[in-house]
């Protein structure tokens, strides 16, 4: 099926397409790779009279470095985030995480922004930039604001980015050195994952993050085991103990693809063989 | 109606066109170009694989509007083919017999041209991943794994 017409708008800079996503408002939708929203609109699930393409703006494109943090800009593509050098150098459990993502021709499109304003509970990205404690500058007529992580996922397919705003980058703290490991489990080739454990260790073990996909109905951390973790050592049975606690206040969906405690088993097993790589072992 | 100038195949064209048109039916209706297909409704098949500005897409799931002012290259355009010549992919994929209908085959064969861009020398476990997003539904995918293997070996003799 092909979309119901629309509207199109190409602005080259972001106030130009503030000012467009003001005068349409909720008629409007913005446009970054398509990929989640191309095939929403071929099925005709939505049906915006404008749309407001990102893909012009060139300020919103690129990865740099900013003293504590690196900085990835929203319209930068899943196969530009797993591959750049400062992303492997400080946040490594991004780029493992990007190259998770659907398949090839997809990670050519598809940006970072957009996975992370569509949250899907199961993106991928959702819970490795939780995990790393990354922060979302979102821009409105207003100026910008920046949110934590752990306030921008809402719920399902909700963020704290309001009907008029636009993400414009995001800032992830460094972790230099960090080992990572984003273990995905799936049944058939570039699905989306049933459950996905995001890791990243410092040392083995100094500290830990955690990162749980599609646990919920936002991404979630394992607060618990990040804690047994610290300070341990990263012995099998160490770390699988702390694994086990990876599903407490969880609350996975049951689905064609597995009940809400089958998943909640997954999270354990597969938490601990991330944190194992991780780690190194 | 938005007008479009873009490169397809090293030839400027230039369209009014809907917005609403997929960068596949642009190829297929405007141009066509049926040598990229459709086999999919959801953007998993890969049978509509073309390069966007050196890189692969699915041109089921872009807009003809997005490629406004860049290059396409589509099946038609991978070989000199007035000089009745094949891309050695192309050839590869004859020879080694990669294909059983063929309808997969073009998108196959864009996707592994840009696989072996980025990876010229790939293990069959990379030839496996780097073409996940294709499906094939007659060959069983060794023998197009074979193929790309092939044409690996082939540029680098
Ligand atoms: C076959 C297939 C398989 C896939 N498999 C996976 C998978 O395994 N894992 C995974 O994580 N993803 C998967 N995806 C989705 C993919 O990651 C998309 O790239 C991503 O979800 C959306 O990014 P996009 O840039 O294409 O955004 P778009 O589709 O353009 O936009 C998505 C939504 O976000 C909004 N939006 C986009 N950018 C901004 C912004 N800067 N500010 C405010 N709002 C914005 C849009 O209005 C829209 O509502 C798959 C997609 C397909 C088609
Ligand atoms: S037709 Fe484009 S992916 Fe199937
Ligand atoms: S050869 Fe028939 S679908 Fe691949």
């Amino acid at each position: 099926m092909i979309p119901v017409q629309f509207d199109y708008l190409a602005p080259t800079s972001v106030e130009e397409a503030l000012s467009a996503l003001g005068q349409h408002g909720d008629d409007a939708k913005i446009l970054a790779g398509g990929q989640s929203l191309l095939p929403v609109l071929r099925m005709r699930l939505n049906a915006p009279e404008v749309v407001i393409d990102l893909g012009g703006i060139a300020s919103l494109r690129g990865i740099r470095d900013d003293g504590d943090a690196i900085v990835i800009g929203a319209m930068t593509t899943h196969h530009d985030v797993r591959d750049h050098a400062l992303v492997k150098e400080h946040a490594l459990l991004l780029s493992k995480a990007a190259a998770e993502v659907a398949d090839s021709q997809i990670r050519h499109r598809g940006t970072f922004g957009g996975a992370l304003a569509h949250a899907d509970p199961a993106g991928d990205l959702g819970a490795p930039a939780l995990a790393l404690g990354a922060q979302f500058v979102i821009a409105g007529a207003g100026g910008t604001r920046t949110v934590e992580a752990s306030d921008f996922f809402v719920d399902l397919f909700e963020t704290a980015i309001g009907e008029d705003e636009i993400l414009t980058e995001v800032r992830v703290p460094k972790h230099t050195g960090w080992g990572a490991h984003y273990e995905k489990f799936v049944r058939v080739a570039h699905q989306w994952p049933i459950v996905a454990i995001a890791a990243t260790v410092k040392g083995s073990i100094d500290e830990a993050r955690v990162g749980l996909t599609n646990m919920g109905s936002t991404p979630l951390r394992a607060t618990a085991t990040e804690q047994a973790l610290a300070g341990a050592t990263a012995t099998g049975d160490g770390v699988r103990a702390a694994a086990e606690l990876a599903a407490e206040g969880t609350n996975p969906p049951s689905d064609l693809n597995g009940a809400a405690d089958y998943r909640q088993h997954l999270a354990r097993v597969l938490t601990g063989r991330a944190v194992l790589k991780a780690a190194g072992v | 109606m938005t007008k479009i100038e873009l490169t397809v195949d090293g030839a400027a064209v230039s369209d009014d066109v809907e917005p609403r048109m997929l960068l596949v039916q642009y190829l297929r209706e405007k141009l066509g170009k049926t040598g990229t297909v459709i086999g999919c409704d959801t953007s998993n098949c890969g049978a509509c694989t073309v390069h966007l500005d050196g890189t692969s897409v699915k041109s089921c799931n872009v807009l003809a509007v997005q490629a406004n002012g860049r290059t396409v290259t589509t099946i038609e355009g991978l070989a000199d083919t007035a000089e009745g010549e094949l891309h050695p992919v192309q050839e590869s994929f004859r020879e080694c017999h990669g294909l059983q209908c063929g309808f997969c085959t073009p998108g196959m064969i864009m996707q592994a041209v840009d696989l072996l861009g980025e990876n010229p020398n790939p293990t069959e476990e990379e030839v496996r991943l780097g073409m996940e997003g294709n499906l094939c539904r007659c060959t069983g995918y060794h023998n197009i794994v074979k193929s790309v293997l092939h044409a690996a070996e082939g540029a680098k003799a």
